[in-house]
This record gives structure tokens, C-alpha cells and sequence, in this order.
């Protein structure tokens, strides 16, 4: 076959799937669009308050370009985010993406974090309530994870703050220093950060004992295994890697979901990342910067979704080349 | 002395008893059936010699190979014997290899684990491995991954992985069944000339009578998690004395006998093999028996002679009788 | 004839009369149930949950909106028996009050996902074409609002209120539905009696009543409960930020966010409603994964 037909032929799924995400992206611009411009009333009219006259709302209209038709309205948006320009916010007149950007280099070091204390306490808790399952242990990780899950972000963020910082006085409450002392700066997302890496990395414990039980209870662990490997051993040369198949799937959806639960996270202890901008916004109603992270926001996760989709085809040799 | 030597072996899970005090021995050299239809307790017989039990299943009862006890043996003991001197060649070739390795990489294994080989020189072998049970190409074939072959190719891959470090017994279990009908009789006739060659003894799970008298030297059938008979290969297939061998030997024979002439109707053995846990007490096959009797109410002692078993209240005797009472 | 004999060379040890029929886990599904410890948990707390619920429309031992200045900030005592808020308002009231909202907005936003998120699932595992291809590029759309965001963006063109967060959710949860009704009923759909069943005739919506809707049902229903769990959870956040329950009103979310300002003096504040949400999710949750075993064990016959 010629080579070129071939690469061509292994590229359509990915081409196809990387369709689907910006059909998927295009229809969630829409969406935001629509939601936040069908409302009544003049966002002008909201800005200047009851007091103002007619005449600056009309000028303020104007000057917003809100009086355009909404399509071309839709267009300005949709075009200035493909120019990577976001516009500038109603209220604060500052521009929209210097806010995130700035905003971004909280919420950005804070989810990797909290990635990486879910991962942290996920896995070996995952694998070890496998490795133990039918026994006491087991079922004690398997009822920890459980009642882990149910905790909301909020409840494990205020119950850290009452033990760790009213009672015993080791992490600030609130509040950002900015990474120009970035030792401090560590130090005030900690809390943050473990509220909402623990609740994760329960929910993916569950995840890894449900897979890596799976992979203790498939024929080629048990052929593995005939060939006088013992139980730990056929799992680390065969189980690990095909665990990571549905493993990385999880990941993603955590990932995912800790991006949304910082915007809680956030509230609770007053960072200035998206989170906090978000709800501002909301509160001041500056519906153009509401659009523009609810759109990035989304667009994250429908990113993620393509490239935890992408990584499954790497791993999975059976996926290699087929649609 | 056998060289495998299983005496009451028993596998429970929870309070159910699955296979319910096996004895049976193989050998050196030797080929021997074990037949019965599925639900039996044929495979778990086997896991259990091979001490492969999935878990909540235990194993009771003596399995002895060269007179050591593997049931009583430590795990890591179980270890040095499986794959070198015990190998298994499981039913379904696609599950049983790992989708996300290479062949070369999985038929190696073994050699590693048991020789020491490198990654570099357990390819090596290999691709010999792969060039003795015929493949043509066994350089391309080593790269490949399990989904890339054909049913039979795989279940030759599991061939070659099991005869790498030369076992003193392997046990097949139900090799061919989930292979096309057109590749069963290639990937026997491989099992059938390897083990020919290095004069290892096999234990080989079947319900296909036909397979197994062609194979095999000796036959023990399987019913209700019990061996219900067992002797030579000529004195079961041609004079059963248990109703169930005698009715898996006319289904057996039926088939073949339709391929030529189609439109009579086929024997088969009335009711369907119950599940796990509700055999009926006594005689495990009473309820679908045409021959029960009021004994079959009690489990009927397993009678022993020269080189022949049978458990059964009211054998099927032809001629003369052939168990009687010592002289 | 040596029937019956004994043995003749090597006795054996099956001769034994043991019995051969051993108990089974078998009976009707209620029984398995109970024997089923997180399901048992699971159902006793849900079952607190709705009684609470319902318990609290008629009665509550005091008004949760009363206010009495003079015993604001009371520690649990006898005459309020898990202590008063910032306002004097008996908190065991209010606790109890709150699980009405929960139960309000848990069960409204699952409806409204199984309402869309089903019949859509069906269409686009019976319509394999453009309509079924459509069906899943809108639920792709919708994946990329998770609750939190999609109340977000509702609050800011409707203002906040109960009513965004119970669409909010319910919208948020369509994909999820879509995609497990689809890949239940694709199984379904492709099994041999469907296949017979198309044979002589019988038409698309007939086979999803009789066959396809039956069977998938267990998997929806668990995955209802779970999905109930997940919307309290969703529900408590969307509360704390003032994104739904508006304040006088209790709900578990509003009391936490009002308790934030005692962590010091009066963490027990932030204690109780935490306890009631961790209950109500795994109550829920629970109750979920009980079912999902109840029909694994059915799939496994």
C-alpha cells in the first residue's frame, strides 16, 4: 500500500474526531451566546443604573456595540476569540484576557495540584483495595473512598480550614500573596489544593481498584500467571499498562472536574483564579467576561474529552488505525 | 509412581462444592481425556491442579506432582513449577493473551521467568518456538499484537508459549473449542506431534468424545463436579458402563454419523446440566438418567478395577458383567 | 455383579452421602437486597432522607425561619437540640427543612435529564444514521457544561434561583443519560431476539417497549440514584455560592455558607450541615450501587 494512503487512513479517525470537537466547540459558542444575549433589557442601562439618562445609555449602547444586529454581535465575539482578543469587560473597562491570564496563573498551579494529591492518594489506595479485596483492609479502603466521594468540596475545604488553620494555626484561611514570594504563595494554595485533591483522588481510588480487579480477574493475568509469574508480578508486567486504558479516561474526567471545582474552591478561600472572576462577573452582571470563561471553561473540557479519546488510540493497540 | 497424582480434590466456593473429590492420575508420557459436558467441573479441575483457582474458589484434596504436594506447597514453590514443568493452553486464545503486548514478548515469557533469558534472546527462541508450531514467518509474526491474528494462529502462540521450557505435563483445556471448525483439526494435530516429540504427558479437557479417543490414551468422565469413570480409551469409547459416558458417546457418534446422512434426528441426552449447586443429592445425574434406580438416591461408591473406574448404581452391561467381586 | 459392594482394590472417598444441594443466593431480589449491606445502609438512609423531607412540611420542632436574637449562637442543648445560628434559628429545623431542597432539586434534575436524555439515547441507538449522529453531536455540546458552569451561565442571563440550579443540572446530566440509554440499548438491540423480533415484523417502538426499555431500566435506575447523589452534591455548591436557595430559606449549602464567618466560634455550625450532606450522598449513592449489583448478579445466570 502506498505509504501515503496509509498514513492518510491511520489520520481519518483522529481528523474525524478532532471535527466533532470544533462542531461540539462552535455549538457551545452558540449556546453561551444565546443564553447571556436573549435576556430583555439594555446590559447599558444595567451598567449606568436607574439614574442615568437615556442619552448615556444610548452613547454606552453604542460604544459597546450592542446595537449591532445579535449575528453580528455573535460574529465579533466568535472572531475575536479565534484572534485570541477577548474583548474588554463592561465594568472594569480593563481588558478580559489580561484578567484571565492573570487569574489563570492562580486556578492553572492550583488544579495541578490538586491533580497531583488526587493522584497521589488514589492510586496506591486504588491498587491496595484490589490487591486486598475479600479481606478487612479491603473493605475499609472500599467504605474510606465511599464516604470520601460524598464529601462536597466545600465541606472538606471549611473542615480543613476549622482543623488546620482555626485549631492549629498552620495555613493562612484566604486570600492570595501573588507568586512574587512563591513560597508563601505554595503555602496559601495547600488548603485549596488538598480539599480538592482528596474528594478526587477518592472517586479515581474507586476507579483504579474497579480496573486494576479487572485486570486481576482477565484470562491473560491467569495465563500469565501459568507461566509461574506470581499475583504482584503478572500484575506489573501485564495489568498495569492495561489498567491505564480506562485509568486515563478517569484522569481526564477529573481533570475536567477539577477545573469546575475550583470555581468553589476558590469562593471558599477567596483566590483570585477563573473561579472568583467567574462569580464576580456574574454578581456585577459583566455578561462579556461570563461568556468568555464559560467559554473557555467549556472548551477545556471538550478538549480534554479529545485528547483523553487520542491517548486511549496510543495505548490501545487494538484501537491503532481503526475508526 | 504417576507423575500427577490428584487424590480428593475438591473445590469449594463459600459452601458450594464445585468439583467434589477428584481422583485421577496421569503418567509420564501419557495422554489422558477428561470429558464431560460444560458445567462439569473440568476447567476448575484443571486451575486447581494448576493452583490458577480465580478468586473465592479454594482447593482441597492432595495434587501431587512427582510426589510433591502442590495444594500443600507455598505459593512461590507453585511458581518455579507452573509455566516449567506444568503449562496450560487455555480455551479462548483471545482473552488469554494480553491485547497490549507483542507475541514474541508473550511466547518468550516463559524463558524469561524460568531461564533467565533476556528480553533479547527470549525473542530469539521465540521466533524458533513460533517456527515450530508452523508458523511460516515467525520473524514478522514476533512484532505482532494478538488482535492482528487469526483464532488459530493464537491458540498456536498459546502452544508454543506452553512447550517453551520443555514441561513434563501440559494441561489443555478445551483447546479447539472456540476455534472454526476448519482450524480444530490443524491446532490438534500440532498439540498432538509436539507432545509426541518431547514425550510429555498431557491432560487434555474436551466434550468432544471423537477428539479425545483420537488423542488420548486414556479417558475419566466428568459429571456433577465428580469423575463418574474413567479407563483406556478402548474400553470406554467402545463399552461405556455409565449411562452419561454413553450418552455423550451417542451424541458424539450421532454427529458424526449426520454429517453424511442428514435428516435423522439426533440423539441427545435429555434435560440440560443444572447449575452449580443443584445437582440433585445422590447420584448427580439421576434426574436425567433412563437407567436410575432407587439406589441413585445415595452418591454410589466409586468401584475399581485393573485399569477402570465407575461410579454408577445400575451400569449399562452388554455382555457379561464386567466389575465384579474380587475373586 | 459387584454393584453395591464395596470397592474392590482401593476404597475410594466418594462413597460419602453428603448432600449435594447446598443453600444458594438465590431468592427474590428483596432478600439479596437485605443481605446486601451497603444497599441496606444506603436504602435505611434514603429512606431518613425522604421522611425527614416530608416530615418537615407539617412539622419542624421549631420554624426554621424563626429568628430569636437572644439565644443566637447557642450550643447544642436540650431545648435546641443541635444548637441556634447566627440568628437565634434552631438549627435541627433548619437541617431538616433543608432536605426538602435537596430532595426538591435532586429529584427535578434527574427528571429533567431522563425526560430529554432517554428518549434521545433510544433515537440514536435505533436511528443509526444522520439522526442518530445529530442526537450525539448535541449531547457533545451539552458535555461541555458540567452543572457548576451551566448554573453559572443560567444565573447570569436569569438571575440566580432555584429554579437555574434544577436546569442547570438537569441539563448538565442530558449527555449522561443519552450516552448509557445508547450504549444499553445498542446491546439490547443487536441481541438475537431482537433480531428475531424484527423478523416477523414487529415495529421500532413496539421493541423498545418490550424489549429494549425493560431491560436497560435497572441500568437507568442506578444510574438515577447515582446521578441524585451527584445533583445534591452540585446543588449544596451552587447554594454556598449564591448561585440558588436565596438566604433566608435554608438549605444545607446556605447554612454552610453562612457558618463560614463562625469557623472559630461555632465550628459545629459547619459540622451539622456537612454531616447531613455526606449522609444524603451516600445514602444515595449506596442505594445506587445496590442496584447496579442487583442486576449484575441477574446478568451473571
Amino acid at each position: 500500500m502506498d505509504a501515503a494512503v496509509r498514513l492518510g487512513r491511520a489520520l481519518m479517525p483522529l481528523l474525524r474526531r478532532v471535527g466533532t470537537i470544533a462542531v461540539a466547540l462552535w455549538g457551545a459558542s452558540v449556546l453561551v451566546f444565546v443564553v447571556l444575549n436573549v435576556l430583555p433589557g439594555s446590559p447599558a442601562q444595567v451598567i449606568l443604573g436607574t439614574q442615568a439618562t437615556p442619552q448615556a445609555v444610548r452613547q454606552l449602547t453604542i460604544q459597546l456595540g450592542l446595537n449591532k444586529p445579535l449575528l453580528r454581535q455573535y460574529l465579533d465575539w466568535v472572531g475575536g476569540l479565534l484572534h485570541g482578543s477577548l474583548g474588554v469587560s463592561y465594568i472594569s473597562h480593563l481588558s478580559i484576557g489580561a484578567q484571565i491570564a492573570q487569574a489563570l496563573s492562580v486556578t492553572g498551579p492550583l488544579v495541578l495540584f490538586a491533580l497531583i494529591i488526587g493522584l497521589v492518594i488514589g492510586l496506591p489506595l486504588g491498587f491496595l483495595g484490589a490487591l486486598r479485596n475479600g479481606r478487612v483492609s479491603g473493605s475499609l479502603i472500599g467504605s474510606l473512598s465511599q464516604i470520601g466521594m460524598a464529601v462536597p468540596t466545600v465541606v472538606a475545604g471549611l473542615l480543613l480550614v476549622i482543623i488546620l488553620t482555626v485549631k492549629l494555626h498552620v495555613f493562612p484561611t484566604s486570600g492570595f500573596p501573588g507568586w512574587s514570594d512563591p513560597l508563601q504563595a505554595l503555602r496559601a494554595l495547600v488548603l485549596p489544593a488538598f480539599s480538592l485533591g482528596l474528594v478526587e483522588g477518592a472517586i479515581l481510588s474507586r476507579y483504579v481498584r474497579a480496573s486494576v480487579l479487572e485486570q486481576l480477574r482477565s484470562d491473560y493475568l491467569r495465563t500469565a500467571r501459568s507461566k509461574g509469574l506470581r499475583v504482584g508480578q503478572a500484575l506489573r508486567r501485564h495489568g498495569i499498562r492495561n489498567a491505564a486504558i480506562p485509568l486515563v479516561t478517569v484522569v481526564g474526567l477529573e481533570l475536567a472536574s477539577l477545573i469546575v471545582g475550583a470555581i468553589v474552591v476558590e469562593n471558599v478561600f477567596a483566590l483570585p483564579g477563573l473561579g472568583l472572576l467567574l462569580l464576580d462577573s456574574v454578581n456585577n452582571r459583566d455578561l462579556i467576561t461570563v461568556q468568555d470563561i464559560a467559554m473557555l471553561v467549556a472548551s477545556a473540557v471538550l478538549v480534554i474529552n479529545l485528547v483523553v479519546d487520542l491517548s486511549y488510540r496510543l495505548l490501545d493497540p487494538r484501537l491503532k488505525g481503526l475508526s | 509412581m504417576p507423575l500427577l497424582r490428584v487424590r480428593d480434590l475438591s473445590v469449594t466456593s463459600g459452601s458450594l462444592t464445585l468439583v467434589n473429590g477428584v481422583n485421577l492420575e496421569v503418567n509420564a508420557g501419557e495422554r489422558v481425556g477428561l470429558i464431560g459436558e460444560s458445567g462439569s467441573g473440568k476447567s476448575l479441575t484443571a486451575l486447581a491442579i494448576a493452583g490458577l483457582l480465580g478468586e473465592g474458589l479454594r482447593a482441597s484434596g492432595e495434587v501431587s506432582l512427582d510426589g510433591e504436594d502442590l495444594v500443600a506447597a507455598t505459593e512461590r514453590r507453585r511458581c518455579e513449577v507452573r509455566g516449567s514443568r506444568i503449562a496450560m493452553v487455555f480455551q479462548e486464545p483471545m482473552s488469554a493473551l494480553n491485547p497490549t503486548r507483542r507475541i514474541g514478548d508473550q511466547v518468550g515469557e516463559t524463558l524469561r521467568i524460568h531461564q533467565g533469558l533476556s528480553r533479547r534472546s527470549a525473542e530469539k527462541a521465540a521466533v524458533d518456538l513460533l517456527r515450530r508450531v508452523e508458523f511460516a514467518d515467525p520473524e514478522r509474526y514476533v512484532r505482532m499484537y494478538p488482535h492482528e491474528l487469526s483464532g488459530g494462529q493464537r491458540q498456536r502462540v498459546m502452544i508454543a508459549s506452553a512447550i517453551s521450557c520443555d514441561p513434563e505435563v501440559i494441561l489443555a483445556d478445551e483447546p479447539t473449542t472456540a476455534l472454526d471448525v476448519t482450524v480444530q483439526r490443524r491446532v490438534l494435530d500440532l498439540l498432538d506431534r509436539l507432545v509426541d516429540e518431547s514425550g510429555c504427558a498431557l491432560l487434555l479437557i474436551a466434550h468432544d468424545l471423537a477428539v479425545v479417543s483420537e488423542v488420548c490414551d486414556r479417558v475419566v468422565t466428568m459429571y456433577g463436579g465428580r469423575v463418574v469413570e474413567s479407563g483406556s480409551v478402548a474400553q470406554i469409547i467402545d463399552d461405556p458402563h455409565h449411562p452419561y459416558t454413553k450418552a455423550l458417546l451417542a451424541t458424539s457418534k450421532a454427529l458424526s454419523v449426520a454429517e453424511t446422512s442428514l435428516g435423522t434426528s439426533l440423539p441427545s441426552i435429555p434435560g440440560t446440566v443444572p447449575n452449580a449447586g443443584q445437582f440433585p443429592r445422590g447420584c448427580p445425574f439421576r434426574d436425567r438418567c433412563d437407567r436410575r434406580v432407587e439406589a441413585c438416591v445415595e452418591v454410589p461408591p466409586t468401584l475399581v478395577r485393573d485399569t477402570r473406574t465407575l461410579a454408577c448404581w445400575n451400569p449399562v452391561v452388554d455382555d457379561e458383567p464386567v466389575l465384579e467381586e474380587a475373586p | 455383579m459387584g454393584i453395591g459392594m464395596p470397592p474392590l482394590d482401593q476404597p475410594t472417598t466418594t462413597g460419602d452421602n453428603e448432600p449435594y444441594v447446598f443453600e444458594v443466593a438465590r431468592g427474590r431480589g428483596w432478600r439479596r437486597w437485605l443481605h446486601n449491606p451497603s444497599a441496606l445502609i444506603g436504602s435505611i438512609i434514603v429512606v431518613l432522607v425522604v421522611a425527614s423531607a416530608l416530615v418537615s412540611l407539617v412539622w419542624t420542632p421549631y420554624s426554621p425561619l424563626a429568628v430569636d436574637p437572644s439565644h443566637a449562637l447557642s450550643g447544642p442543648s436540650l431545648r435546641h437540640l443541635l444548637g441556634t445560628d447566627e440568628y437565634g434559628r434552631d438549627v435541627f429545623s433548619r437541617l431538616m427543612a433543608s432536605s426538602q431542597v435537596a430532595l426538591f432539586v435532586g429529584v427535578l434534575s434527574v427528571l429533567i435529564a431522563t425526560a430529554v436524555g432517554i428518549p434521545a439515547g433510544l433515537l440514536a441507538a435505533e436511528r443509526r444514521g444522520a439522526t442518530g449522529q445529530v442526537v450525539l453531536r448535541l449531547a457533545d455540546i451539552l458535555y461541555g457544561f458540567p452543572a457548576l458552569l451551566a448554573a453559572v451561565v443560567l444565573a447570569a442571563a436569569f438571575g440566580a434561583s432555584k429554579s437555574t440550579v434544577v436546569l442547570a443540572i438537569g441539563i448538565s446530566y442530558i449527555p449522561v443519560f443519552v450516552r448509557v440509554t445508547r450504549s444499553n440499548a445498542l446491546v439490547v438491540l443487536n441481541s438475537e431476539y431482537v433480531l428475531a423480533a424484527r423478523a416477523y415484523g414487529r415495529r421500532p417502538l413496539a421493541i423498545m417497549r418490550r424489549h429494549v426499555i425493560p431491560n436497560i431500566m435497572t441500568t437507568i435506575i442506578a444510574q438515577m440514584s447515582l446521578l441524585f447523589s451527584l445533583a445534591v452534591l452540585a446543588e449544596t455548591a451552587l447554594d454556598f455560592l449564591g448561585l440558588g436557595t436565596a438566604p433566608p430559606a435554608a438549605s444545607w449549602g446556605t447554612m454552610l455558607q453562612s457558618s463560614q464567618n463562625y469557623l472559630g466560634n461555632d465550628p459545629l455550625l459547619t459540622v451539622w450541615p456537612s454531616v447531613a450532606i455526606v449522609l444524603c450522598v451516600l445514602g444515595f449513592s449506596l442505594f445506587g450501587d445496590g442496584i447496579s449489583e442487583l442486576r449484575d448478579v441477574r446478568g451473571h445466570r
